[in-house]
């Protein structure tokens, strides 16, 4: 395959003022993800900082009340900062550091992503600038705190739709306005080429973790992994080590906000059409005439008008399937994970646990689903007491 | 030879970018008209996106006016149309690349001959993906406009090798907008240019008054100027044409000086 093509998709679609930027990037990780100075450090960081391995949890009450497969979860919302991001994170603001630059930017839509950044630059001594659409700002207010709280400067985004796209367009001209000192921190597995394949190399620690981890509990791979999809990076990592095990069935879960018929929802497969948009040929929401449609979903992370290009491809090769969940869907979903197993997943996640709702029951006893709780729903509890009529005050 | 580069035959050209469709089709229409009769060389029309992440915040308001105002690109290929039968200076779209792939490359470069549109600009597509509509561009004879900019340092050569129509260089890091001081040493990137090809090379991205317009074309062949014009589109709305005359005509005079 073509250097940072995914199939047709993919590609470094930038400002010339950044090509020789994502160049350097792009030699700079084949360099050090060959270092083992840099692999080890990696490692000792996502095990006594980020809290690695995450734990692979048998969801027993789940299992017997749905009545079918076997459910596992992979608790991403246990590592440090509460999501898969501090994965990713880790990785490239280390790389970052021994590129030289002392200065980090970032997008954010709930604020998992920059929050991880945030802690990360505060670990390595890196300047730390976020940008957040103020809409999500408003919705996400204690995350945007917490980012101060590390030392971050926060940006609300007041162009466009104020959401996570427009977060994107920000730090990208951010980046191209600061080049020398500053690394784009990208959070999901999209962007132009080499984000897509760093972000799902420092991801895919979920997938090498939870094969190894049901290898050993169970003794054979699982039937199905779900895992909850905006721009993929969660998923991604979730599916990249069982690509090969074509028994393995890998589902994603898009966020179909009010219903995939209905124009407020995020759901890229079954409603984009391709274009090419930041940095990357893939899939979009989107006009006739490639104006980027305003999208929602109820959650912030979720709430983003394109997809991986490797999601795209493993669209369009079948390898993967690709489902909507309403808000009202991922909704029950966060309220019956947390009475079931005790445990408050992020409402981006409980997308990923409204499919297996939906789907375990129907399968057979003895079959195996894996499902990705990307992060802890702390920063959810006043929406979803909102959605449900409460008014409560953070 | 492209009728663009012909332009800088005769003299160091001004360059005036103007968003299409902003405030509405009719005033784009006055406003190039305009800009054309009060000594523009070359016009670019920016066909509006909904997330242009190369423009300051200038021209973003701009692209969501246009759009609001229901421009799309069927309704610029119409008002280049109309134009034609008016002026025959060289007319160039700037825009990004979703809006063309949308439309279909093969389709949307066929429109551009058919109405009478010189060349593209299109600043998500650098050198390494070039094929994405080289090919379309060369079919009907459109010129792909290359933009080097302070970082492109060795790319600038490879870059100029291949241009086409005239070298768009990028005078400042970061996105569009009006630049109190321009710090990069523009005389050097022309140096590398001019080492490996005569096709001209014009500087844009903050040169607002005709002093910086001076000095950027005696640096180069020219001077192209967009978030000024936008701004007094901004301010004055449908009857921003008589002041676009006066400034048009203030920064030709600042090139022609050079």
């Amino acid at each position: 395959m073509e250097t940072g093509r995914y199939g047709q998709y993919g590609g470094q679609y930038v400002p010339e003022t950044l090509m020789n930027a994502v160049h350097e990037l792009e030699q700079a990780y084949e360099h050090y993800k060959k270092d083992p100075d840099f692999n080890r450090e990696l490692d000792e960081l996502l095990r006594n900082y980020a809290g690695r391995p995450s734990l692979l949890y048998y969801a027993e009450k789940m299992t017997k009340d749905l009545g079918g497969a076997k459910i596992y979860l992979k608790r991403e919302d246990l590592n440090h900062t509460g999501s898969h991001k501090i994965n990713n994170v880790l990785g490239q603001v280390l790389l970052a550091k021994k590129m030289g630059k002392t200065r980090v930017i970032a997008e954010t839509g709930a604020g998992q992503h920059g929050v991880a950044t945030a802690t990360a630059a505060a670990l390595m001594g890196m300047e730390c600038e976020i940008f957040m659409g103020k809409e999500d700002t408003e919705r996400q207010a204690l995350n945007v705190f917490r980012m101060e709280l590390l030392g971050a400067k926060v940006h609300p985004v007041t162009t466009g739709t104020m959401t996570l796209k427009d977060a994107v367009n920000e730090a990208m001209r951010e980046w191209t306005s600061r080049v020398d000192d500053t690394l784009y921190v990208l959070g999901s597995v999209m962007g132009p080429h080499p984000f897509p394949m760093i972000v799902r190399d420092f991801q895919s620690v979920i997938s090498k973790e939870s094969r190894q981890q049901i290898l050993e509990a169970e003794g054979k791979l699982p039937d199905m992994i779900v895992a909850c999809v905006g721009g993929g990076s969660n998923a991604m990592g979730s599916f990249y080590e069982y690509i090969e095990d074509e028994g393995v069935q890998l589902i994603g879960c898009e966020a179909a906000g009010l219903g995939v018929d209905n124009p407020k929802n995020a759901a890229t497969i079954a409603n984009g059409s391709m274009g090419i948009f930041h940095g990357m040929k893939s899939l979009f929401c989107q006009n006739e005439y490639g104006q980027i449609a305003p999208v929602y979903s109820i959650s912030a992370g979720l709430d983003y008008p394109g997809i991986g290009p490797e999601h795209a491809m493993l669209n369009e090769t079948g390898r993967a399937s690709y489902v909507p969940i309403t808000d009202e869907e991922a909704v029950a979903a966060f309220e019956y994970l947390s009475r079931t197993e005790g445990i408050i997943p992020a409402i981006e996640s409980a997308h990923a646990i409204a499919y297996v709702m939906k789907t375990a029951g129907q399968m057979d006893k003895n079959q195996i689903i894996i499902a990705t709780v990307s992060g802890r729903g702390d920063k959810d509890v006043a929406a979803i007491a909102r959605y449900r009529g409460v008014e409560i005050y953070e | 030879m492209s009728r663009i580069r012909d332009t800088f035959k005769k003299e160091k050209a001004f360059i005036a970018f103007v968003t299409g469709g902003d405030p509405d089709i009719d005033t784009s229409y006055e406003l190039i008209k305009t800009m054309a009769a009060s000594g523009a060389d070359i016009i670019e029309i920016g066909i509006p996106f909904s997330d242009p992440i190369a423009e300051g915040p200038v021209i973003q308001e701009a692209s969501l006016r246009a759009l609001k105002a229901g421009t799309t690109t069927d309704s610029l290929f119409g008002l280049v149309e109309k134009l034609r039968k008016e002026i025959e200076i060289p007319l160039v779209f700037m825009t990004y690349m979703n809006p063309i792939y949308v439309y279909g490359t093969e389709r949307f470069m066929k429109r551009c001959a058919e109405v009478g549109i010189d060349g593209v600009i299109v600043p998500d597509v650098p050198f390494e993906e070039k094929a994405e509509l080289a090919e379309q561009c060369r079919e009907q004879g459109i010129d792909l406009i290359s933009m080097i900019a302070p970082t492109s340092k060795e790319r600038i050569e490879t870059i100029a090798r291949e241009a086409e129509g005239f070298i768009y260089c990028v005078s400042s890091l970061g996105v569009t907008g009006v630049r109190s001081e321009i710090k990069t040493d523009i005389g050097s990137m022309v140096k590398h240019v001019k080492a490996v090809t005569d096709v001209p090379v014009a500087v844009g991205f903050g040169i607002a008054t005709p002093e910086q317009a001076e000095k950027m074309a005696s640096l180069s062949d020219g001077a192209i100027v967009g978030s000024a014009i936008v701004k007094l589109v901004a301010k004055y709305g449908k009857e921003a044409a008589p002041y676009v005359a006066d400034y048009v005509k203030s920064m030709k005079e600042g090139v022609r000086r050079a």
